[in-house]
């Protein structure tokens, strides 16, 4: 790979008072790429991720994009380089139906400034159509529906302001089969899309079957990262649980 | 939901799909039907004294400064905050408006009035944007930072004048209380009727336009013309009511009082507020899910701080119609208030939790505690009883919205 990477994080630490969450971890991302990010819960591995899409700025390091050096300090920040997140929470507003919660902070206004709710509902349904065609009644409040149909709602808002970089946090967790399925189609779309993807993940499974590389992070620092097709889980096992890197092919 | 609908009886299920293609919440629809015990009982204890057209207006009056406070509590609540100063923001903003009015500005000149009002409005916002930076940028609970502005403002009420009432206010001013020249008489009340009708059938054939440009279910016709045809019915009501009572001893109706038009005005512009701006969106997504809204870019502390910002300004509204209405500025005005506005807001279907509430809901609400207020004056019952019952009533709103809120899917 000789392009530019779409993400670089370089040499990134954070602090929370006197524990050192993230010690110097490097990452990179290319289009159309999907970036496995795997480790012990605790390990760094939210905080890492949640310097690049603003949430928890880092207090070290640098974050190139496309080979930019930017600064990163808000979720503000992040969106406006095409960084889109699904949360492992979701960080839907509960009380609020489907395109409210799809255009949060980016409303479609009308000439007269005020919010225009149906050409949202109108560009919601349109999306979300094509997440999950059975999925109606979005004009619920988000509290009464199920947690594939949250999830659609999450990764709706996601993909629809044409980002150029996913986070995806354990998007599988709270999923059904079915929904898992959805999701990992999604994942291998939006790469033949040219989409960046890092994928968070406690399921080896699906890491393996989506990512093309694996990165895995312990106490805070990255153990290696390797071609997920030149490694066996339990290699990654190996990475995750010692620390200990395989001896390369 | 589908399990809980089998269970229902065929015609409960019938009455609540009427109601769901009329979109009118069940909520709303209890809290009518509880005003509408309240007034029956009360009229029927009173020997028919609640219902007069004098009752009626005074409590219209008194409605609306509680109900003005209480749309801008509806923001506060919603967006998990609390605001127990209001009644002391109300005394002291009133009290700068007697003494500015009375001791400072010429007495007499007409830019008198509008200015006092405006230095009231913008003292409001001033004080409201002070607390909400406590609360939004220093982290001092909302609870904290106004149970303090509640000590603060009222000292401040008393020091202005050292504890002096300050009177007579301009007799311009003095209109916008609703007391004996605070109408506006039958003729523009009628007039007054025919624009809000005019406009709900505008603003429903738009909509109806819009729903079927973007192909949007819309209500039946018959259901739309049935509530427009209650909305008319209401608002001639009103206005018959508000006509039939006199001046003292003439013949001259009173029509609607100003305080109502300012009531209403509030009414409009926070429900605009709420329902067609960024802000507003932005307070109900922070009473969702304050993370959420700030994964979504929302700058949460500017909004919070905002909130309280419009919540000063309606105390210094409610100030202005106190002060007309007393003809005087006394420091003891709106003591206790921030219970009766808290309380219209919870009554009126504003959750505790927060992300749920509504700016007409409040106003009911408003109207509903003002009524147990003034039908249990009518009673006799004396003022440490009526305390009593009305906090009793603030218990059982908010036990409501708990039930109300567990037993929904």
């Amino acid at each position: 790979m000789n392009q530019t990477p779409l993400v670089e994080m370089i040499n990134i630490h954070k602090r929370f008072g006197g524990v050192h969450a993230v010690k110097g971890v490097n990452l990179d991302l290319y289009p159309g790429e999907v970036v496995g990010i795997v480790g012990h819960n605790g390990a760094g591995k939210t905080v890492t991720i949640k310097a690049l899409s603003g949430a928890i700025p880092c207090d070290e390091g640098e974050i190139r994009i496309s080979g930019e050096k930017v600064s990163i300090r808000s979720p503000r920040d992040a969106r406006k380089y095409g960084i889109e997140t699904i949360y492992q929470t979701l960080a839907l507003a509960d009380n609020l139906n489907a395109p409210e919660n799809l255009f949060l902070g980016r409303e479609i206004m009308t000439a007269y400034g005020t919010l225009n709710d149906r050409a949202m509902e109108n560009e919601a349904r349109k999306v979300i159509d094509r997440l999950n065609p059975n999925f109606k009644n979005i004009t619920d409040a988000v509290k009464n529906m199920s947690g594939g149909q949250r999830q659609s709602v999450a990764i709706a808002r996601a993909i629809y302001f044409n980002a150029k970089i996913l986070i995806m946090d354990e998007p599988t967790a709270a999923l059904g089969p079915q929904e898992t399925a959805m999701v990992a189609k999604l994942i291998k779309q939006l790469k033949s899309e040219g989409i960046g993807i890092f994928l968070i993940s406690h399921d080896l499974h699906d890491v393996f079957d989506l990512s093309d590389r694996v990165a895995v992070i312990k106490n805070g620092r990255l153990i290696g990262t390797r071609r997920t097709c030149e490694v066996t889980k339990e290699d990654v096992l190996g990475m995750i649980i010692m620390g200990k890197l395989p001896e390369t092919a | 939901m589908p399990d809980l609908m089998q269970q229902t009886p065929v015609e409960e299920q019938a009455l609540s799909r009427c109601l769901k293609q009329a979109e009118i919440d069940t909520r709303m629809l209890a809290m009518v039907i509880a005003l509408i015990a309240i007034w029956v009982t009360l009229n029927f204890l009173t020997d028919g004294i609640f219902f007069t057209a004098r009752n009626m207006y005074n409590l219209a009056v008194q409605s609306s400064v509680v109900g003005i406070m209480a749309t801008g509590m509806v923001l506060v609540i919603v967006c998990r905050q609390i605001d127990l100063s209001v009644g002391s923001v109300l005394g002291f903003t009133g009290m700068v408006i007697a003494f500015l009015q009375v001791h400072v500005f010429s007495l007499g000149a007409a830019w008198n009035w509008p200015l006092t009002i405006l230095c009231g409005l913008v003292l409001g916002g001033i004080i409201g944007l002070w607390q909400g930076w406590w609360i939004a940028y220093r982290g001092v609970p909302s609870f904290v930072t106004t149970l303090a502005g509640l000590l603060m403002f009222r000292g401040a009420a008393y020091l202005v004048t050292d504890g002096r009432t300050v009177a007579p206010m301009d007799k311009t001013y003095q209109i916008l209380g609703g007391g004996l020249d605070g109408s506006i008489g039958a003729r523009w009340s009628w007039i007054f009727a025919i624009a809000v009708i005019a406009w709900m059938l505008i603003h429903c054939m738009v909509s109806r336009r819009s729903c079927i440009k973007y192909g949007f279910k819309v209500k039946p016709m018959w259901i739309q013309i049935l509530l427009l045809a209650i909305g008319a019915a209401l608002v001639c009501g009103f206005v018959m009511l508000m006509n039939a009572y006199h001046k003292p001893r003439t013949e001259i109706s009173r029509g609607i009082p100003v305080p109502v038009l300012i009531m209403i005005c509030v009414v409009v512009a926070m429900n605009l507020l709420t329902k067609i701006t960024r802000f507003g969106r932005y307070v109900f997504a922070i009473g969702g899910n304050p993370e959420a809204a700030e994964l979504s870019g929302i700058h949460v502390k500017k909004i919070t701080a905002f909130v309280f910002m419009v919540m000063g300004i309606l105390c210094a509204v409610a100030a202005v119609i106190t002060t007309a209405r007393l003809n005087a500025g006394a420091n003891s005005m709106g003591t206790l208030a921030e219970l009766n506005v808290i309380a219209a807001a919870v009554i009126g279907g504003t959750s505790l939790a927060g992300g749920q509430g509504t700016i007409i809901g409040a106003i009911l609400g408003a109207v509903i505690m003002q009524s147990l207020d003034s039908g249990m004056v009518l009673l006799g019952i004396s003022s440490a009883m009526r305390q009593v019952v009305i906090g009793t009533v603030l218990i059982l709103a908010v036990w409501f919205d708990v039930v109300y809120n567990r037993n929904r899917p």
